[in-house]
């Protein structure tokens, strides 16, 4: 076979080189180079080698921080999967019911993160928003802004409420994708409605589940905007997750190195997790 | 052991899915429904498991009336066109399955499920997971797990439909031989005359949620009561042609085509069906008739040839043994085995057969 070297198809690469390159590499090369070096401004820089890791990695702050962001993501996902599953399971099938209910889940996926914030903020005061007063009305000593149980709490249910229609939608999909025939089959064997669920519906839903989770995991891991605008991090650190302590050592302390550090073990982690959380699903998967 | 419908009728909203059905199958016989696609061939097996309850009439086995007992009750298997294993379990736990809720003891659950395994070759792969099956290998994982359970009844829906061709005729040989020594009815869906013919037995012929005729496959064959029952079990489809009987002598409407009949039938127009392989490129039988025409298409598959021609206002399918090959628009001269003719008089009944 006589073929030609052609090499013009890597032409076609560059577009997205270029893209991923302004959107992606050269930004993540700046913060490398912040990593390891000390800057005084002027564009003077004094190379520190690893210095601002061993500091980041031994920090009580960032120690804090973490597991603050650990428990925020492990509630989130304790909550909203197992609840997702649960209203895509009891959502009608077919009929006007359909359609109404994937509007009304859809809509607060379509809201801004800020305006949740904003929202939240307002519908949770003590003094006149709806959910602060009710609350206080009811005889609980309700206040975000002070108590941080209660601002962990408002934070969780913001998310929950922002959130969990993504689950719902993602597992509705993988529910209506099952043909009806799996269930005759189980109906034939006399399968109770737990064994459905256990070996029919689940292990049919472990793709979207697993892109759920993956999703989650990542948007509840790296979470600023709504917790910036609810809480701003307080009462005192109390909702400070990652993302808003690393703002806060970057632009309000103007503590670049270990800011940058810090981001670049922070998206390690995610990475991490991800990519051996998806390797454990799909372990066993599309072998053929 | 008897299985039988009695007046069943199955609406839903304004939407008639079969019409009043009398059918009864008996014990240790392949029972086939044939029939197109929509045909109703799906919703009357679900019926008949219990899946589904019929509008009206009533479905009796054994001599007691089961309609509206659930199918867990009714000690039936299903296996369908999807290959419809539990994803999570292995073979040898798929198999098992139905035992499962029996309290049957291990032991023989597992006597029982590697006596089925290797009646259907899955021996090798107990311990995988359907996913890493081949299509054929799931199938025969869903069939293992229909016969392990000794089912009163067991229904096949097109079980072969969503397999490749090789796997298909694999499968297919063997399945009468696995039904052949049990104590049960089954009953076996299929949009394929062929299907119908390899297996035998019985078939009851269905066309738009009516069941038109049900007799021993081969009686069907070649008797179809009418010309509904005929085109169904013909495939590729039969050609019908009008047809005026004077004398012995019978003559094509649409072209001076003319021979003998012994029939005894009065004079007047009527309707013969011919199915394809009784017009060859060669004679055949005692009766051969020539029949000119012009081809529409020829297609040469292995062994065999179907030449699409025109003749009259009609457009006619033959199927020849053999490579034949001919020019689009070519005339040619082909034969047809006027012993094999089936005659239809005008309200589509079968009036002769010779």
């Amino acid at each position: 076979m006589n073929k030609t070297v052609n090499q013009k198809a890597w032409f076609f690469v560059i577009p997205v080189f270029v893209l991923v390159a302004f959107n992606a590499i050269i930004p993540l090369m700046t913060v490398v180079n912040y990593a390891f070096q000390e800057t005084f401004g002027n564009n003077q820089f004094m190379w520190e080698g690893t210095r601002w890791f061993k500091q980041i990695l031994v920090s009580e702050r960032f120690h804090a921080a973490l597991g603050r962001q650990v428990l925020f993501t492990l509630i989130i996902l304790v909550i909203q999967i197992p609840l997702g599953i649960f209203i895509a399971l009891n959502m009608p099938k077919e009929g006007i019911g359909v359609p109404i209910c994937l509007v009304l889940m859809s809509m607060p996926l379509l809201i801004p993160w800020n305006v949740v914030g904003a929202m939240w903020n307002i519908f949770a005061l003590p003094d006149i928003g709806f959910l602060g007063h009710s609350l206080n009305a009811m005889g609980f000593d309700y206040n975000f802004t002070q108590q941080s149980g209660d601002a962990w709490f408002t934070t969780i249910l913001m998310d929950v409420w922002h959130w969990t229609s993504l689950v719902v939608l993602l597992s509705y999909a993988g529910l209506r994708s099952i043909q009806p025939a799996y269930y005759q089959a189980a109906e034939i064997d006399g399968a109770t409605r737990w064994a459905v669920f256990r070996h029919i519906e689940l292990p049919k839903m472990k793709k979207v589940l697993t892109i759920a989770i993956l999703l989650r995991f990542m948007d509840s891991f790296m979470i600023y905007t709504e917790p910036f605008v609810l809480t701003g991090g307080g009462p005192g650190n109390a909702t400070a997750f990652l993302s808003i302590d690393l703002v806060k050592m970057a632009l309000g302390q103007f503590d670049l190195g270990p800011a940058a550090a810090m981001s670049l073990i922070y998206f390690f982690i995610v990475l991490t997790v991800c990519w051996v959380f998806y390797n454990l699903m799909m372990r066993n998967e599309s072998k053929s | 052991m008897s299985l039988e419908l009695k007046g069943i009728e199955k609406k839903i909203g304004e939407e008639t899915h079969i019409y009043t059905t009398d059918l009864k199958f008996e014990k240790n016989t392949i029972n086939v429904l044939l029939g197109s696609t929509l045909a109703g061939k799906t919703t009357l097996m679900q019926i008949m498991a219990g899946l589904d309850k019929p509008t009206k009439g009533e479905i009796w086995f054994n001599d007691q009336n089961v309609t509206g007992v659930k199918v867990q009750k009714r000690n039936v298997s299903m296996v369908y066109q999807q290959f419809i294993n539990y994803p999570n379990f292995t073979v040898k736990e798929n198999i098992a399955s139905p035992l499962k809720i029996t309290g049957i003891d291990n032991q023989e659950i597992d006597q029982r499920v590697s006596k089925v395994a290797d009646l259907l070759k899955l021996t090798p792969m107990l311990n995988k997971k359907p996913n890493e099956l081949s299509g054929g290998q799931q199938q025969r994982t869903a069939l293992a797990r229909a016969l392990v359970k000794d089912s009163d009844l067991i229904l096949l829906d097109e079980p072969l439909a969503n397999l490749d061709f090789k796997l298909r005729e694999e499968l297919r040989e063997e399945l009468p031989k696995l039904f052949k020594d049990r104590d049960c009815i089954v009953v076996y869906a299929t949009t394929e005359p062929s299907d119908a013919l390899l297996i035998g037995g019985y078939t009851a012929t269905l066309l738009e949620g009516k069941v038109i005729q049900h007799g021993k496959t081969l009686d069907v064959y070649n008797k179809p009561n009418n010309l509904d029952s005929a085109k169904v079990f013909s495939d590729p489809p039969m050609n019908i042609a009008n047809i005026n009987k004077k004398g012995e002598i019978c003559s094509l409407l649409a072209d001076n085509v003319t021979w003998k009949t012994i029939l005894n039938l009065r004079d007047g127009n009527y309707k013969v069906g011919i199915r394809p392989h009784n017009i060859t490129t060669y004679k055949e039988g005692k009766n051969s008739i020539e029949i000119s025409g012009k081809v529409l298409i020829s297609e040469l598959s292995g062994s065999e040839s179907m030449i699409h021609f025109t003749n009259g206002d009609l457009n006619w399918v033959s199927l020849s043994e053999g490579i034949h090959q001919k020019d689009v628009g070519e005339e040619t001269k082909l034969f047809m085995n006027s012993d094999e003719f089936l005659y239809f008089d005008n309200n589509d009944r079968l009036v002769g057969n010779v």
